[in-house]
């Protein structure tokens, strides 16, 4: 088959051109008064900036070897030598934060992504192509879905063990249905569009049908989801560190600093106090933030 | 056509007030926040007397409906606002009338039917009872004798066997016989005024011809006065005697039907009936008006249709024409065909 | 391939039919009453020419645009466009032949991707076929057809959702014309639009015709726009073909009581001629549940006996004007 390449006629198909459009609302302008219009979106913006420049820079920032314990300063008080005291091996707290941010923030942003990803993957095939390869995914993902994450995180962590690579793998299947379902349903929604069918019509592959004119179109729930669930990941990190199977000891991790400061209650509150703040701090920014990427990221709200 | 009493009981023609039953005068409606609001319509001014139709044509944008809803009350607020004008309906103005009295004067007197027949109805409620709602809030009658008013009603607008359709869901009507059940409704207490936005653009063209013709039976049996919102001026010219032809928020003529379908004076209409492709005639290019309509809110002096106008002068662009006294029977605002030149 | 192709048909049309019938689920599924929303559709379009499909919503015109282009599959039957049947074609072979038939639709706030540029989505098209290689190659292609629609190139960096409906028509126009095709199919594409709009956009799809052409199968439900455009024109009552003849021969002597019936209940835009109205009883029954024989016999107003039972063939009734009735006659209706 021949295709006769695009006669371009001198002709103007009539001759008045069209030259007035509504105003463009100034994409990078709006961008900026989405996201700093609201003092609790700057809020939220800030503390998640800091939270990982504190993370990426630990080993510069912490004032002690997290590890270094010291017979001598047993649950101590915070003081000018540290700031937020020791725990019951003489550990500075402030110390073990630092580093302990290190991994809760690697497994509360590497799991969601890995999730997302997945998720969307099995969601939107689930969606698009229907029949009984939505319904095959459809029921795996209701039997996941039937599972606490928590519980299905520490099945999961029992049999493989706690390294640091199986903990990523546990909370991204436990949180993989939650996106499949999002992804899917926002699928059958799109699906519906006319320019999806346009886009058929145009003579488009499936594939690049799914990469062009799907996944941007859902991209918005998936986004919000992840904020959202940054925030879950980086709190059922702590829980599987608080139950014994997340980061193992002495490694710091928000979770197990929790852990162990709980045990040590009465000699020092510092570290439950430290750390139970820092996660409600990440958790609330995360969730600000979700919000706000949601209205940033729906196309009828930049009109 | 036997029509029972109680719905023949016809309004007096001329009631107790001597004016036009409905008087909207320097009518202008705003969106948005104070200070950058914008306006959709400025300075609409009209008259209906009782017993008349009266359309009102315009395409998206030109304030036609926002006109309807303002009297009707409904103008959603905020980001809406009636930023002057008042709106005498027999003599009385609805604006300043307390928010608490709007509801009595809503469904009685003046009367509502929308364009998409689903929607405005409740799903889960049955049509008997819809229609006995309105009936109920503003009539004091005893069970049965309602039951027999809606009956009525259903045959009036030609729902077949309606004894049995009293019971039934709207999910389990077509479209047309959707409207046909909101005429109903919009009659059930016989108002003085019936607004019909664009009333059949959901339908299909067989369907459309039953409404229309079930509007002059409405008007003919319940002298009803009407005012039809249209985009359709084929529909305008089947049901209404004058025509108020709205732009960019605005009204740019007002005369009767056979004069403005005969001699139109201001541009815009004039592009307007040409462009309209005619079942008559074929082949024909259409004409087409230059240009697209304005933006709410970008014509800050001078003409709304200045722009796109075949006929312009220099005055327009400077002044805003109002709306000029051509005959006695036709206004128009346009300069040029007032008789100015340059 | 039976399908006897004379030089000037592009597209021929055979016997296609359409069934939906809703799949029972693997555990839980239930039935659904299947729906014959396209039954027997015959006829051919030819080159350059104009085929109106008009009919009231729910008759299958829109489905049957779509088995045109494949968009949907047809039940049955046989379509050739070219010479080429695309019944047969693999569906790598109908995406090859997509460059040869586009499509023009209804919504014109639907059918552009709300997130790519004005650019990217005419471009697309480009891209598939290998028309365009570099950036600036596609940027110049995507500015003539721009120019060639009425637009402004200086807007083609910008997002569908700030042009006017009439403006966003106007791309989707650009897109369909950007491959050079020979069959447009355009799916009421001016039905959404203001009347003065409207004019535009049936101005600007005739003249690009006249430029390059090709052939449009035009559906609509507006008479008026139809008299317009069409060089013949199809009538449709629940899923079959029940007129179809040169324009002129429709409208001024309309055979089938239903094109009468749709034609008297357009309301003229002139208060001085107050045309009688043929007037139907009732609602165009639901397409799951067609009634036997001739379709039309429970709304029509010259309907017999032998209409319940027996289904008309459509026959001829003058020269290629088609009507399927018991009682076809051409009557002149007063417009």
């Amino acid at each position: 088959m021949t295709i006769l390449p695009g006669s371009v006629g001198t002709l103007s198909a009539s001759d008045d051109i069209e030259h007035a459009i509504a105003p463009e609302p100034g994409r990078t302008a709006l961008l900026k008064d989405m996201l700093f219009g609201q003092a609790s979106t700057i809020f939220a913006f800030s503390v998640v900036v800091i939270f990982l420049l504190v993370a990426i820079l630990a080993p510069w920032l912490a004032p002690y070897d997290p590890l270094a314990q010291s017979v001598l300063s047993i649950n101590k008080q915070p003081s000018w030598a540290h700031w937020l005291g020791t725990d019951q091996f003489g550990r500075d707290v402030l110390s073990r934060m630092i580093h302990g941010s290190r991994n809760s923030l690697l497994f509360g942003l590497i799991s969601p992504a890995l999730a997302a990803f997945f998720g969307t993957i099995l969601g939107v095939t689930a969606g698009y192509f229907g029949g009984v390869v939505d319904r095959v995914i459809s029921r795996v993902v209701d039997l996941l879905l039937a599972f606490p994450e928590l519980l299905l995180a520490i099945m999961i962590a029992a049999v493989l063990g706690g390294a640091f690579w199986n903990i990523i793998a546990v909370i991204t299947v436990a949180f993989i249905p939650g996106f499949a379902r999002v992804a899917r349903a926002s699928t059958l929604a799109v699906k519906q569009e006319p320019y999806i069918e346009a886009a058929v019509a145009v003579g488009l592959r499936t594939p690049t049908i799914i990469i062009r004119h799907v996944i941007p179109n859902i991209s918005a729930p998936i986004l919000v989801l992840m904020t959202l669930w940054v925030a879950s990941a980086i709190r059922l990190e702590a829980s599987l560190s608080f139950l014994g199977i997340g980061t193992r000891a002495p490694n710091p991790s928000w979770g197990n600093i929790i852990r162990d400061g709980l045990n040590n209650l009465f000699g020092s509150p510092w570290p439950i106090i430290a750390a139970g703040f820092a996660i409600t701090c990440v958790v609330l920014s995360f969730n600000l933030m979700g919000d706000a990427v949601r209205d940033v990221l729906d196309p009828e709200t930049t009109r | 056509m036997t029509i029972a009493p109680s719905l023949s009981r016809q309004q007096p023609v001329s009631s107790t007030h001597p004016g036009p039953l409905l008087k909207v005068e320097d009518l202008s409606i705003e969106f948005g926040p104070e200070g950058t609001a914008v306006r959709v319509v400025e300075g609409v001014s009209f008259s209906i007397d009782a017993g008349a139709a009266v359309g009102i044509v315009g395409e998206s944008g030109s304030g036609k409906s926002m006109t309807s809803l303002a009297v009707m009350g409904l103008i959603p607020s905020p980001p809406g606002r009636i930023a002057t004008g008042r709106i005498l309906f027999e003599g009385v103005d609805l604006l300043g009338l307390p928010r608490s009295r709007m509801p009595e004067i809503r469904g009685r007197d003046i009367a509502m039917i929308f364009q998409e027949p689903m929607s405005s109805l409740n799903p889960v409620m049955t049509i008997g009872d819809q229609i006995g709602e309105a009936i109920k809030l503003h009539e004091k009658m005893g069970r049965e004798e309602r039951r027999q008013r809606i009956i009525e009603l259903l045959k009036l607008v030609g729902i077949p066997d309606p004894e049995r359709r009293l019971g039934a869901y709207p999910h389990q009507f077509s479209g047309g016989m959707r409207q046909r059940v909101m005429i109903a409704m919009a009659v059930a207490c016989n108002p003085k005024l019936l607004i019909a936005d664009e009333p059949t653009t959901a339908l299909d063209v067989t369907i459309q011809a039953q409404v229309l013709e079930l509007m002059h039976k409405i008007r003919r049996t319940l002298n009803t006065t009407i005012l039809l919102i249209s985009h359709d001026l084929g529909v305008i010219a089947d049901i209404c005697e004058r025509v108020i032809v709205m732009y960019a928020g605005k009204v740019v003529e007002d005369a009767d039907v056979k004069t403005i379908f005969r001699s139109p004076k201001h541009p815009y209409t004039r592009g307007l009936l040409q462009s309209i492709p005619r079942l008559k005639d074929e082949n024909t290019r259409l004409y087409q008006i230059p240009g697209m309509v304005p933006l709410p809110g970008t014509i800050k002096q001078g003409c709304p249709f200045f722009p796109r106008c075949p006929d312009r002068i220099d005055k327009c662009a400077r002044e805003t024409p109002p709306l000029l006294e051509i005959t006695s029977q036709q206004k128009a605002a346009c300069w040029v065909s007032a008789g100015a030149t340059s | 391939m039976n399908i006897a192709v004379t030089g000037d048909d592009l597209v021929v049309v055979r016997d296609v039919g359409k069934t939906f019938s809703e799949a029972g689920g693997l555990v839980f599924g239930r039935s659904q009453p299947s729906v014959r929303a396209v039954d027997g559709a015959s006829f051919e379009v030819k080159r350059g020419e104009t085929l109106a499909l008009v009919g009231e919503s729910g008759c299958g015109k829109s489905t049957l645009g779509r088995l045109l282009l494949r968009l949907i599959d047809a039940s049955e039957g046989e379509i050739a466009i070219d010479g080429v049947d695309i019944l047969r074609l693999s569906s790598n072979d109908m995406r090859q032949m997509r460059a040869r038939v586009q499509m023009i639709f209804q919504d014109p706030y639907g059918s552009l991707s709300p997130r790519r540029s004005v650019a990217k989505i005419i471009a697309e098209p480009l891209e598939i076929f290998g028309l365009v290689q570099t950036r600036k190659q596609r940027r110049d292609r995507v500015a003539e057809l721009m120019i060639q629609v009425g637009l402004s190139p200086t807007f083609m960096d910008r997002y569908p959702r700030q042009f006017s409906g009439g403006q966003r028509q106007r791309i989707g126009i650009a897109r369909a014309i950007a491959v050079d095709p020979q069959f447009i199919v355009a799916d009421e594409p001016v039905s959404a639009l203001d009347v003065s709009v409207q004019a535009q956009i049936v101005n600007l799809m005739q003249d690009l015709q006249k430029s390059r052409g090709f052939s449009y199968l035009f559906i609509a439900h507006d008479l008026s726009v139809v008299r317009h455009i069409a060089d013949r024109v199809a009538v449709m009552y629940l899923g079959r073909i029940v007129e179809i003849g040169p324009k002129k021969r429709i409208y001024d002597f309309p055979s089938h009581p239903y094109t009468q019936a749709l034609l008297s209940a357009v309301p003229e835009p002139d208060p001085e001629t107050r045309k009688s109205r043929i007037i139907l009883k009732g609602d165009v029954p639901s397409p799951a549940n067609v009634p036997t024989g001739c379709s039309f016999h429970t709304r029509c107003p010259i309907v017999q006996p032998v209409c319940r039972t027996e289904r008309p063939p459509l026959v001829e009734t003058a020269s290629r004007h088609l009507a399927a009735c018991h009682f076809a006659k051409p009557h002149p209706i007063p417009l």
